[in-house]
């Protein structure tokens, strides 16, 4: 039977904020020693109230914003309740009745083409300490208590593995243009949950939660794990499954039960009195929106992930023509990295050597899209290409027709290039004897005959292979 | 008499309980949990008394986190004769000027009123809780003893203000409270459910003290409503799912008492925290859990906080015809030392007087051994009537 694969995701990520969310202790990656960046409040020490740190609010909404969520104008903080010794206070404040930011949308580019995600919410709270287990003793490091995070919770869209390795890839992308997270080691890290359903079903099958993951390949791998005991189990009855918490181990590659404990704990949530409610009024969120750096726009991220380098895109954004000459390019079936190349290496080569700016609009994007075709389809090489380029800019030539004209294209070479070689064979008799007594470095008398002949009309790669094919 | 306290300055002149922190000085709130604690940092309203020029004398003794009748149950403290609160003991005797106490349901109201002394807690927000070890953190307020309306007033627009370390401290920077303010023509109304439980000596408490308000002009009523039994209710199962909530960090792993009993981390929390408590703190750990536990949430917790607001709307609707009112401190003018055990259900029964003013956060001020409620920043109206009424009472 074919079973679809339905996970959800909850990701947690620590913001780069300057201080802590409570208290105004250093972010923990200011810390050198365990219990560098830590105050009476974030030891969880008696008398300390929990005041709020306005740069969260701003970044978990410009976050939202990003994600296409709608933000929440009032929110609230709630406290949960654990024990645990890393957890100074014995309980986490988090939001889980008013979250800042709801409803949001994610659209993914995978293989399959194009993929909606929908962001159930985003929630700010603070992380917890860290226990380090020397022999039979446990130390406590409070630094990454109250460090501020902000929890993404998706709906169960992800269809695959790699859907989720695109979606986390791309928050990556993004919250770090975005100042939002520098997204480091350990700082963005995932609970996945998962199940299994025959193709077409709508119910959804038993479903298995992997916590605390942060790197991308123990993810793919716990996923790939968990799916195939999920249908080992449905298909061959190797186990009951249950509906439970389980750890991934990333020496086994296996992922494990956790502790009935930890998954059968009532949180006892309430509303944090500490806290007044959050109100986002228009004021802040159009100065939030106005503040939304530059390089958190759509665009760029789009560029990003076209594998444009961030200093192209920098220049690309800055002129307005050039950002609607690439996105027109784009649009005509061009890969987004050759168009880019072309228009800022050689298009911007061309006019600072002509002495002409951006807008003098003397290249479209449809001759543009005409030359980058030819190239790709090697109906005329590389440089014949640039050739064309600078006679579309300074005399607005039609590209195809100067082709043609010119005699680049492809058709002309295959006839110029036979009959180039058999010259430079007939004319070049001594290195021919040399280069097949042995002598390989004669080939490169024949080559540079050749080479001279076509005068770069045709690419050097083809003229060696009809070469060697004609030595032989 | 004997009041424990321990002394940090012999020349202070304002003792200050020890729910609240005084940098360097132990501070256990009571409680063998916390034995040995010492704060790293004092209290935003100690802080401003020291800046103002105020001497602290030190710290008075406390029932554990505050939570008893009238502060007796403390691990530090032994049963005395007379059972009320050291801090109002030390005002009553003069042998400091004034005191600050954190109340909490209304103990320190008590304990004023069984010492013949003023407590006044303030409007919620008004006086920063930094430096309060936190029970119930929506009602709880840093308040001030003192012998009379006046020393109160002084004493109360040192420490109000806003501060920054408080998220929940109001925006005001500054507040001058008045002890002068006209009180002829006022009305105050007299709650007879509430009057009808006191005992008589208590009975005759508040009479005398409306026929005192009676004699400078001031109208008083009486008149029947059953929000202060409905917001002890609610305050109680707010108070304890707070106070629970709020003393779960005392764990035995940072600081304070760790049992030597332990072979893993849950018995390290359990023989800690068993050994920590005392019966009273337990039933409200007990009773909190319960109250915040999925089962019981909605029908309790959610339901006390709708009552809040159901009882905030009837009170304020209240103080549109009366400036103030007028009821016991508490139910019996003479106080009996009671079993621990029983200590719970005391409380809850006390409360009626007391627990509004902690739920909806309104100014709650308890003079001549009976008790003054009025409306948010209502202060100085309240003090205003006790200054009005406190020579003829107490002559």
């Amino acid at each position: 039977m074919n079973y679809e694969i339905v996970i959800g995701l909850e990701t947690h990520v620590e913001l780069g904020t300057e201080s802590k969310i409570f208290c105004s202790c250093g972010g923990h990656s200011a810390a050198k020693e365990p219990n560098d960046c830590v105050c009476p409040a974030c030891c969880g020490m008696p008398g300390m109230l929990p005041v709020m740190n306005k740069r969260v609010v701003e970044l978990a909404v410009t976050a939202g914003l990003m994600l296409n969520c709608d933000i929440s104008r009032y929110s609230t903080f709630d406290k949960k309740n654990y024990y645990y010794p890393d957890l100074p206070c014995s309980y986490q404040i988090t939001q889980l009745a008013h979250p800042i930011c709801k409803n949001g949308l994610v659209t993914l580019k995978t293989s399959e083409g194009t993929r909606d995600i929908r962001i159930n919410r985003i929630h700010m709270e603070e992380d917890a300490g860290k226990l380090v287990h020397r022999g039979r003793y446990s130390y406590v490091d409070f630094n990454r208590t109250s460090v501020p995070l902000i929890e993404i919770v998706t709906m169960p869209d992800f269809r695959s593995a790699e859907e989720v390795i695109a979606y986390l890839t791309k928050l990556k992308t993004m919250f770090r243009s975005g100042g939002i997270s520098e997204c480091e080691e350990g700082a963005m890290r995932c609970d996945v949950n998962i199940s299994v359903r025959p193709m077409g079903s709508e119910e959804y099958g038993v479903r298995t939660e992997v916590k605390n993951m942060s790197s991308f390949e123990s993810i793919e791998k716990a996923i790939n794990y968990e799916v195939q005991r999920h249908i080992d189990a449905i298909e061959y009855e190797t186990e009951e499954l249950v509906q439970e918490t389980r750890r991934y181990d990333d020496a086994t590659g296996k992922t494990f039960a956790m502790r009935d404990k930890e998954t059968a704990d009532d949180y006892r949530y309430f509303p944090d009195p500490n806290l007044m409610p959050i109100i986002i009024d228009d004021e802040w969120l159009e100065k939030i929106k106005a503040e939304k750096p530059v390089a958190l726009d759509d665009k760029v991220i789009e560029y990003q992930e076209a594998g444009i380098s961030q200093k192209e895109i920098d220049v690309i954004i800055s002129d307005k023509k050039l950002g609607k000459l690439l996105d027109e390019t784009i649009a005509l079936g061009c890969a987004a990295k050759e168009a880019a190349a072309w228009i800022l290496t050689d298009y911007m080569g061309v006019l600072r050597k002509s002495g002409k700016g951006t807008d003098s609009e003397s290249l479209s994007a449809e001759k543009l899209a005409s030359i980058i075709k030819m190239v790709e389809k090697s109906e005329i090489n590389r440089g014949a290409g640039k050739k064309v380029l600078i006679a579309v800019v300074e005399e607005g030539a039609d590209p195809k027709d100067y082709v043609e004209k010119h005699g680049l294209n492809k058709k002309f070479d295959a006839d110029a290039l036979k009959a180039a070689v058999d010259k430079a064979i007939s004319e070049n008799q001594k290195a021919v004897a040399e280069y097949k007594g042995g002598k390989e470095k004669a080939l490169q008398a024949i080559f540079g005959a050749c080479m001279k002949e076509l005068r770069g009309a045709v690419n050097p790669a083809d003229i060696r292979a009809m070469l060697l094919e004609k030595l032989k | 008499m004997k009041y424990y306290a321990t002394i940090i300055n012999e020349k202070g002149d304002i003792a200050v309980d020890d729910t609240i922190l005084i940098k360097d000085s132990v501070c256990t709130a009571g409680s063998y949990i916390l034995d040995g604690f010492k704060s790293l940092f004092s209290a935003e309203a100690v802080t401003r008394l020291e800046d103002k020029g105020y001497k602290i004398s030190g710290k008075t003794h406390v029932g554990e986190f505050g939570l008893d009748l009238v502060g007796e149950f403390s691990y530090y403290g032994e049963k005395e004769e007379k059972l009320s609160g050291a801090a109002a003991g030390l005002v009553s005797e003069g042998k400091v000027s004034a005191a600050l106490g954190v109340d909490l349901n209304g103990a320190t109201r008590r304990a004023a009123a069984l010492s013949g002394v003023d407590f006044l807690k303030p409007t919620y927000g008004t006086v920063s809780r930094y430096g309060v070890i936190s029970t119930a953190a929506s009602g709880e307020q840093i308040g001030v003893y003192a012998k009379d309306a006046k020393k109160t007033a002084e004493i109360l627009s040192v420490i109000a203000g806003h501060d920054d370390k408080d998220g929940t401290s109001l925006p005001d920077e500054t507040y001058e409270y008045a002890v002068d303010k006209d009180i002829a023509g006022k009305k105050v109304c007299i709650v007879k459910e509430l009057f009808d439980l006191a005992d008589e000596e208590t009975k005759k408490k508040v009479t005398s003290f409306a026929d005192a308000l009676k004699n400078k002009g001031v109208i008083v009523e009486a008149i029947s409503t059953d929000i202060f039994e409905t917001a002890n209710i609610a305050w109680q199962i707010l108070m304890c799912a707070e106070t629970c909530n709020n003393i779960s960090r005392y764990d035995g792993v940072k600081f304070g008492h760790r049992t030597e009993n332990f072979r893993n981390i849950d018995e390290l929390y359990l023989n800690s925290r068993t050994e920590g408590f005392n019966f009273l703190t337990k039933a409200v750990i007990f009773y909190g859990s319960d109250v915040l536990s999925k089962e019981r949430y909605k029908d309790c917790y959610d339901k006390s906080l709708r009552v809040r607001r159901v009882v905030a709307d009837k009170f304020k609707a209240l103080m549109k015809e009366y400036c103030a009112v007028l009821l016991p401190a508490c139910g019996k003018s003479e106080y009996k030392s009671y079993d621990i055990t029983e200590a719970f259900g005391k409380v809850f029964e006390e409360g009626k007087f007391t627990s509004l003013a902690n739920l909806i956060g309104v100014p709650a001020l308890s003079t001549c051994g009976v008790q003054l409620i009025g409306d948010h920043f209502g202060e100085s109206q309240l003090l205003s009537l006790a200054a009005a009424a406190e020579k003829e009472v107490l002559a």
